[in-house]
């Protein structure tokens, strides 16, 4: 019985799976590792390096970059950084959670026409569209124009540039990532749990707290991942509607890389930044976050 | 027998997955127009050895030669085999006639035929109609006759079906049992059948093979598994019954006689030795008791339970030792439970086992099928 | 009576919420769109100055704003049918096969996900200028992928949880090849979780500022070249052009999105039976 293998090359042996995985799972192992982890890699490295008389870059260790970090200026920009992210948050939540309620419940066809409002605007660029708020609310802009026609105001009201208009902005660009899971996370909620604990003589907000909450947490955590991280990123909202007086530390990182040309500088704030998203991301698999929700 | 030719000869196939050894020294031949049901529980190699034939899995070692011709080197789209699968496998994206036409238009069969043996197709499991549909538009009986045209439209010379009827409701079960064998008698393909299912198994085949841990336990016509079980295993496995252990104290041409622990009792069986170790399977349904000692071999027991199921009266008794018997019966006087009874029954209907000292039939036996 | 009252109340406000909602989401867009049709020929185009369709006209003789428009055509493209081959690969093979290092390759994709684009955005410059990748088309294209594959995996692995492997058995089982139950079973019912993540990659890649900012070399994509303009004012021929992006991906999604293509190819079968 045994001999039979030994016969001739078996066609089955080239049913092994190491080709076949090979070639499916090695282009993106190497794109990420050339793309992705040694570029960071090079940064992490990089924030640890000083500069010349010409700004250029020298494989000299110094910590000097990390102590310049814990100037006060840069500090009072991280707190407010924070403070803009922790704000837009927020108030994606309070506003795009009873608006996810609504739509997630909305039946039929009107449902997936719904949910395609939210997602069409973003299909105009968001530079335009930020470029938009600017024309709106600026004191030419149309809506004092608009309030000055009515009679209503005198003087035009200063809207613009200030640190509420980049949350403004902020909220604006980033409203879907926290409806998108929270639709997804209140669709997904079995009516009939509703149902139960009303049976069981809970009132409306015992429901909500102790049923409708803790059952779509999921979607609040991972939008406010989703919300959070790239407002400490998205330095372009502040330029435009925030001028100058609202940074945060995407601000920062990017006077580095391109005007300021202090890239070992910019490299450790990079590196911060970083920081700051692992820990929020540890946070959120702590409260039991899925990173898979995080992409889709 | 001897004129019956072979379809499906599998020779002292193994497989192992490492450490784990699924299927061990499988010898089975399956007959040309056979419907052939592999019988076990789960995770007994009965799945295995039928993706062994389908060529889904390699064996580890022996010889598997379908209509004479070995396979062990030909891929799964070069073996004249077709599978049913358990759950269906149909393409999503395609039509059911898309679906059943695949395997022709793999072959590049011409177009007009395509047509014309597709409609046939559809006629026979009554999906005419069906053809523009898509999968997920059919219920579980229709996607399961569109998996069965789908294998079938290619003529193969056997076809393997994968607890092709598991995720039916029990009413729409039994009707597909009738029609799948009505189907493989007018075709007179050879059908290798697998299924948990012991009454699916008893209805439709003409021969059952009994898996048990990667082993053949026994193969036989259902009549011939259901009354000469070979092992405790089939027997328990085939129905409910009792099993009486003891020791063979004397034999005398295919009588033989056994000390159990209440008693000297007599049964039939061939090649038994003195001493040796036995047990004595009785049906629940071939119980007699009596409330009165009974002349000759009786067991004492009392009553547990008595539970009236439609027609039939099922009583669970315990013995001395604490075993507890099931007897079923037309349904008679009820009597009251911790009531004295003393069971009997005819020699005939006591079939003598050999007892194998193996660990499995001990967690076997400690298992209960109702 | 009074609960019915209370939920037809309820009804209203919340109706009131959602078109408050919409009307934030919208109010740019109006605005942009709007100022597309803006009669002004002064900087910084603010103030209305009547109705015009001639800003459409314009557009054409805009040369540079044309050729960044091509850029970013160009390199979303690129980038997407890049990202969709890789992503749809390394979704299958990680599905099927099961080896050493993955958990690493899978935290390795959220990398992307996670971190601020920016951070991205700097660690490629800083990539391509030490291994001198020049900063153009190419620079671009591979940003854009960067960040697209993990999209597309997601978006494959996600119709890959519903996938049940013996759809490829069957059609072995029925006598097709490796290669043919790859193209005829496989590709087809992955193909709206690809088309999913190859069309959320173009739209990532068309919008994409901040990583492009930092890779673009000279080469001016769309978004850059509104980022350019916007410290001298936006003039009205980006609103038109940004009108006509948004018209057209519309378009793009109501093809791909609603059963369209499945409909037509039942029209044509249909036809063709008869």
């Amino acid at each position: 019985m045994r001999e039979k293998k030994s016969g001739g090359l078996s066609r089955h042996t080239f049913r092994s799976n190491t080709l076949p995985a090979l070639c499916m799972t090695g282009p993106v192992t190497v794109w990420l590792i050339i793309f992705v982890a040694v570029p960071l890699l090079y940064v992490a490295v990089m924030s640890f390096c000083s500069i010349d008389q010409n700004y250029n870059v020298v494989f000299r260790f110094t910590a000097e970059n990390y102590r310049r970090l814990a100037d006060t200026n840069y500090i009072q920009i991280y707190g407010q950084s924070l403070l803009i992210a922790a704000l837009t948050t927020a108030i994606c939540i309070l506003i795009g959670y009873p608006f996810s309620f609504l739509i997630a419940r909305t039946k039929g066809r009107k449902k997936g026409l719904l949910y395609m409002l939210v997602i069409i605007p973003f299909w105009t660029n968001s530079l335009i569209r930020i470029y938009g708020w600017r024309t709106f609310l600026g004191t030419s802009g149309w809506l004092n124009r608009g309030l000055e026609a009515l009679g209503l105001i005198d003087e035009p009201l200063d809207l613009l540039f200030h640190r509420g208009t980049t949350v403004l902005g902020m909220v604006y660009c980033l409203f879907p990532f926290m409806v998108l899971p929270l639709y997804t996370a209140i669709e997904k909620l079995d009516r009939s749990m509703i149902e139960a604990s009303e049976d069981l003589g809970a009132r409306r907000a015992a429901t909500f707290v102790r049923v409708v909450l803790p059952l779509t947490a999921g979607g609040i955590f991972s939008g406010s991942i989703m919300v959070f991280i790239p407002c400490l990123g998205y330095f372009f909202v502040s330029d435009i509607l925030g001028g100058g007086n609202a940074d945060v530390i995407g601000n920062l990182i990017e006077r580095q890389f391109q005007s300021g040309n202090n890239w070992p500088l910019g490299a450790a704030l990079s590196i911060t930044l970083i920081l700051i998203t692992l820990l929020l991301v540890k946070l959120y698999q702590k409260c039991g976050g899925d990173m898979e929700s995080l992409g889709g | 027998m001897s004129e019956k030719k072979i379809m499906v000869d599998l020779r002292e196939v193994n497989k192992r997955y490492g450490e784990n050894h699924v299927v061990r020294d499988l010898s089975l031949q399956v007959y040309e127009g056979e419907f052939l049901t592999m019988l076990g529980s789960s995770g007994c190699g009965k799945t295995t050895t039928l993706r062994m034939i389908a060529g889904f899995e390699e064996a580890t070692s022996g010889s598997i030669r379908v209509n004479g011709v070995s396979v062990e080197n030909q891929e799964p789209f070069e073996r004249n085999v077709n599978t049913v699968f358990q759950s269906y496998a149909l393409f999503p994206h395609m039509t059911v006639a898309d679906n059943v036409a695949y395997g022709l238009r793999i072959k590049k069969t011409p177009k007009a035929e395509i047509r014309e043996r597709v409609a046939e197709m559809l006629e026979l499991v009554q999906l005419g109609g069906f053809e523009r549909r898509r999968p997920s538009q059919l219920s579980g009986g229709q996607k399961q006759r569109v998996a069965i045209a789908r294998a079938l439209i290619n003529r193969p010379q056997v076809l393997l079906l994968d607890e092709p009827l598991g995720a039916l409701d029990l009413k729409l079960r039994k009707q597909m049992q009738i029609e799948l064998k009505r189907l493989q008698r007018k075709l007179n393909i050879t059908f290798i059948y697998v299924t948990h299912d012991q009454e699916e198994a008893l209805t439709m085949s003409d021969r059952i093979a009994i898996m048990n841990n990667g082993i053949l336990e026994q193969i036989g016509t259902p009549k011939e598994i259901y009354e000469q079980p070979a092992s405790k295993f089939v027997a328990t496995f085939i129905g409910e019954t009792n099993l009486f252990e003891g020791c063979v104290s004397r034999v005398s041409g295919s009588e033989v006689g056994v000390t159990l622990e209440t008693g000297e009792a007599t049964a039939f069986g061939e090649r038994f030795t003195p001493g040796e170790m036995v047990a004595v399977s009785v049906r629940p349904e071939r119980i007699r008791y009596s409330r009165e000692p009974v002349e000759g071999f009786s067991i004492e027991a009392m009553i547990r339970e008595q539970i009236y199921v439609g027609s039939v009266l099922k009583t669970i008794a315990e013995l001395p030792n604490g075993n507890e018997i099931r007897i079923e019966r037309l349904a008679g006087e009820k009597i009251p439970e911790g009531g004295r009874v003393y069971l009997y029954w005819e020699q005939d209907d006591a079939k003598l086992i050999h007892s194998r000292s193996h660990a499995i039939y001990d967690a076997v036996e400690n298992m209960s099928f109702v | 009576m009074t609960k019915k009252r209370k939920k037809r109340g309820g009804s209203i406000l919340s109706v009131i919420y959602c078109a408050l909602v919409y009307l934030f989401l919208f109010l740019p867009i109006t605005v942009v769109v709007a100022n597309s049709f803006n009669a002004t020929t002064s900087k910084p185009y603010l103030s209305w100055k009547g109705f015009t369709l001639s800003w459409y006209v314009k557009l054409w003789e805009n040369e540079s704003l044309l050729e960044s428009f091509g850029n970013t055509m160009l390199i979303a493209i690129a980038s997407t049918i890049l990202a969709a081959c890789v992503g749809t690969l390394a979704a299958v093979g990680m599905y099927k096969y099961k080896f050493r290092g993955k958990s690493v390759i899978d935290a390795l994709l959220y990398i992307p996900v996670v971190i601020p684009e920016i951070v991205l955005g700097i660690s490629l410059l800083t990539l391509f200028t030490n291994i001198h990748v020049p900063r153009g088309h190419l620079s671009l294209i591979i940003a854009h992928a960067t960040f697209s594959i993990p999209f597309v995996i997601f978006n494959v692995r996600a119709r890959l949880s519903g996938y049940d492997n013996s759809i490829e058995e069957a059609s072995m089982d029925l006598g097709a090849n490796r290669i043919a139950t790859f193209l005829r079973v496989t590709l087809p019912v992955l193909a709206p979780g690809i088309g999913g993540g190859a069309l959320l990659a173009f739209t990532l890649s068309i919008d994409d500022v901040i990583v492009s900012y930092f890779t673009n070399g000279q080469v001016k994509t769309f978004p850059l070249k509104v980022m350019e303009s916007i410290k001298s004012g936006v003039s009205p021929d980006v609103n038109a052009l940004s009108t006509l992006i948004l018209l057209g991906t519309i378009l793009l999604v109501v093809l791909t999105q609603s059963d369209l293509p499945g409909k037509l190819r039942a029209m044509a079968a249909e036809r063709m039976g008869k």
